[in-house]
């Protein structure tokens, strides 16, 4: 084995109440590429800041080329080659490409605009960039810049750089060409430190995978034995037999809980009509754009109807406000949950409470007790991992987050839940928990709407799927109909089978089927 | 000796009634700057009340009622305030920073002759400012009695839990199903309300007012009191108590000033280091408190 690159022996970062990595060790060699995974909080990103130089470890060393050093600083690890690509991307958006390669790097009391410009369009060839070097960053798309900022890393001689998330805001395209990128790189001898979350990327990428668990390792995996379940074991700690849980029976002659007819909204021209019958998790697929976020929005009072119904229990329903919608028992649980779901510098007990004063309050004074026993027995319920009901929502992790969000409503005992990309961002332990708390939702009678990107959360919860294709409904399929062909047939639009859509036919990994198409 | 007593007698009943004054236009602010609001026109609108408040008593209309008309003009334009912000979605520092050119306008307009008040209106006086010889005292008592209904509405009901969740997330409290518009121009009635009110004191407390002048950067030292109380101009941050004391620092600024013989040119000067210095002890603080979590 080649003498590694950077080798990390027994890190341990503490921060106040929380030990972050302990007795952490990882190597990396030249022209490798090492993933690091693991679930929100096992300590990949404090790991990867120790690295570039961010953190000084608190025990532990790090050796470059053999050698102990230490990184005082991110100036220090630059210097040795480490260069660390955040997830949001650290680019000045208003200078050109060439402005934004060399920023800091200029010398001389004018700049050497000429100079500069040649050495861009060197260094753009060296990751495929295909673009005026005077083209101004805000323009590009995400993957472009994701480009710009592997060529700076190459302009800084980086000798390993290390991707957090790289791909979160891609489409499959811009994914592939960034694949080719990294391949290239490793036959420049750079070495590449890979996180992320979507385990198919992992195991296109990685010549070796390192798990980690509650900031220490859990398992190391070589290429050869990369595989979702063994990645899934050793990220969780244990088997996960039921990711999905199906405990509840959808009923075909179930009461029909929301009836939606000819359903317009502000600034699309399609009308839609769905049934939601008590009981059952319906999913919603499609393409990112196909207005499924907006039906959602729609149907919970944030955007205006220009026409059409809505029943709830048979009752018409008019919904101008989200009040109007939640007091009659339909609620959303957003996409966007930083924005639409939390105040994150609010306390989770102050969250949950939120949509609930009207039962916590006693003509409009406050109701400390019952306040109080709402938290308790919420994050009870759904196994809130947290200080305690005083902890900020944001200090918590995705999975967390997203169980306030939820938690929000329970109490309320909603007849239609909809839910929009219910796990996104949220890892593997709490999203088995998500879907059995859908199930016992279901199971005890309330009409669930899934919309999800995630091909393989639809195909696993779903009793049935509406497929969404440019703001009107495509397509329905029962549980037996249901495969991910079928899904993507629908939601881009009705293409023939596999051999008419190479993109989709090549496709072997299912949660990855979607995006691939976003691309189109 | 005496002389020297009879000052500082006379300079905490001054204190009493400008940090009443101050108080009750930094906790009308305060409530709006918590929902992520701004009024700039505050000055102005005191200026105008005041001058509308003389007129009123001028026509022998009785001071009472008289200041029950001037509030409630003062609610109104709070209504409209929010009205232009919460429909038209306008931004809340232009829509203000317009009002205060308005609003001095009119008052200018209206009248250039300074007003003075009657005997009717000294008996009010007497009421909300303080009698004779103790002048200020029941402004203050004023300005407690108001900030307990606002620091009761904003920290122990529901109403004000609504009012912090659209100022810490707007869009994530309408998604919880507040009727957040509505609480927004709650916010901004209860700031140009209370502004209104501090017409009348003004008015009642000098006797006099002048149109182009008078309440004029009462807007700045309010927001000023609100900041220095603890108030982010982020909105969803803020404490009654804290306003009044951050109300309380720019009337002892002053005092202090004065009795330091600090020439009066130099008086804004100190006022901007005092803020200036509040907001970078609180940003350091925060700083220091975010590295511990």
């Amino acid at each position: 084995m080649a003498v590694p690159l950077i080798e990390a022996v027994g890190v341990s970062k503490r921060f106040p109440g929380v030990v972050a990595l302990s007795g952490v060790s990882m190597h990396v060699a030249p022209g490798e590429v090492l993933a690091v995974v693991g679930e929100n909080g096992a300590g990949k990103s404090t790991l990867m800041k120790v690295l570039a130089g961010i953190y000084t470890p608190d025990e532990g060393e790090l050796r470059l080329d053999g050698k102990s050093i230490q990184f005082p600083g991110v100036p220090a690890a630059l210097a040795a080659g480490i260069v660390l690509i955040h997830q949001e991307l650290n680019l000045a958006e208003n200078l050109s490409i060439a402005a934004n390669l060399f920023l800091g790097r200029e010398s001389g009391l004018f700049l050497e605009l000429s100079a500069e410009r040649v050495a861009s369009r060197e260094l753009m060839a060296r990751v495929g960039l295909e673009a005026s070097p005077d083209r101004i960053v805000g323009s590009l798309s995400p993957g472009q810049k994701q480009l710009v900022e592997i060529a700076r890393a190459l302009r800084a001689k980086a000798r390993l750089i290390v991707f957090d998330e790289p791909t979160s805001s891609l489409t499959q395209r811009e994914t592939d060409r960034l694949y080719e990128v990294i391949d290239d790189l490793k036959r420049q001898d750079v070495a590449i430190v890979y996180i992320s979350h979507r385990l198919a990327e992992v195991k296109r990428v990685a010549d070796r995978v390192i798990v980690l668990r509650d900031g220490k390792n859990a398992g190391e995996l070589p290429r050869e034995r990369i595989n979702h379940d063994a990645l899934i074991r050793l990220m969780v700690g244990r088997d996960l037999k039921q990711l999905y849980p199906r405990n509840h029976q959808a009923k075909q002659d179930a009461q029909v809980r929301l009836a939606v007819n000819g359903l317009r909204r502000e600034g699309c021209p399609h009308a839609v009509s769905l049934a939601l019958r008590a009981g059952e998790i319906v999913g919603m697929a499609g393409l990112v754009g196909a207005g499924r976020t907006e039906l959602a929005e729609t149907l919970f009072g944030v955007r205006r109807i220009t026409s059409g119904e809505v029943l709830l229990d048979g009752v018409p329903l008019r919904v101008t406000h989200p009040r109007e919608a939640m007091s009659a028992g339909l609620v959303l649980v957003p996409e966007d949950r930083r924005h639409h779901g939390l105040l994150l510098e609010f306390a989770i007990s102050d969250n949950l409470a939120l949509p609930n004063y009207d039962r916590l309050s006693s003509m409009g004074w406050l109701l400390p007790g019952p306040i109080a026993k709402l938290a308790r027995d919420t994050m009870e319920r759904l196994r809130v991992r947290a200080f305690g009901p005083s902890q900020a929502a944001g200090q918590l992790s995705g999975g967390n987050q997203q169980k306030v969000v939820l938690g929000k409503w329970l109490a309320r005992r909603p007849k239609v839940i909809l839910f929009d990309e219910p796990t996104r961002g949220v890892d593997v332990g709490a999203r088995s928990e998500i879907y059995a708390l859908m199930d016992q939702l279901a199971d005890a009678g309330t009409a669930v709407l899934m919309i999800s990107s995630d091909m393989e959360e639809v195909l696993g919860m779903s009793d049935r799927v509406l497929v969404m294709h440019e703001g009107r409904l495509a397509g329905e399929l029962s549980r037996g109909e249901l495969n991910e062909e079928a899904v993507m047939r629908l939601a881009t639009g009705g293409y023939g089978g596999k051999g008419d859509d190479p993109l989709v036919g090549r496709v072997s990994d299912r949660s990855t089927a979607l995006r691939r198409a976003d691309d189109r | 000796m005496t002389d020297d007593r009879a000052r500082t007698l006379s300079y905490h009943s001054v204190l009493a009634g400008r940090l009443g004054f101050y108080g009750i236009l930094t906790v009308g602010v305060g409530v709006l700057i918590v929902t992520g609001g701004i009024d700039l026109s505050i000055g102005s609108v005191v200026g105008l009340c005041a001058v509308l408040f003389g007129l009123l008593l001028n026509q022998q209309i009785p001071a009472w009622q008289a200041a029950l008309l001037v509030v409630a003009l003062g609610c109104l334009i709070g209504l409209i305030h929010g009205f232009l912000v919460t429909q038209l979605k306008l931004q809340p520092f232009l829509v203000t920073l317009c009002g205060l050119f308005i609003y001095r306008g009119l008052a200018r307009g209206v009248t250039l002759v300074q007003l003075g008040i009657n005997e009717d209106a000294a008996a009010l006086k007497a009421l909300l400012v303080g009698g004779e010889g103790e002048a200020g005292r029941n402004q203050l008592i004023l300005l407690l009695v108001i900030a307990l209904a606002v620091g009761l509405l904003l920290h122990f009901t529901k109403h004000g839990r609504y009012l912090f969740a659209i100022g810490a997330n707007e869009a994530a409290a309408k998604y919880a199903g507040i009727p957040t518009e509505r609480y927004k121009i709650l916010a901004y009635v209860i700031c140009s309300g209370l502004a209104a009110l501090g017409g009348v004191l003004l008015l009642l407390d000098a006797e006099t007012v002048n149109p182009t002048s008078g309440g004029s950067l009462l807007e700045l030292y309010a927001i000023t009191g609100a900041v220095l109380g603890g108030c982010s101009l982020r909105g969803g941050e803020g404490l009654v108590p804290g306003m009044i004391l951050g109300a309380a620092v720019l009337p002892l600024l002053r005092g202090v000033s004065s009795f330091n013989k600090v020439p009066s040119d130099v008086e804004y000067a100190v006022i901007g280091m005092a803020l200036l210095l509040g907001t970078i002890a609180d940003e350091l603080l925060k700083r220091g408190a975010g590295r511990r979590e």
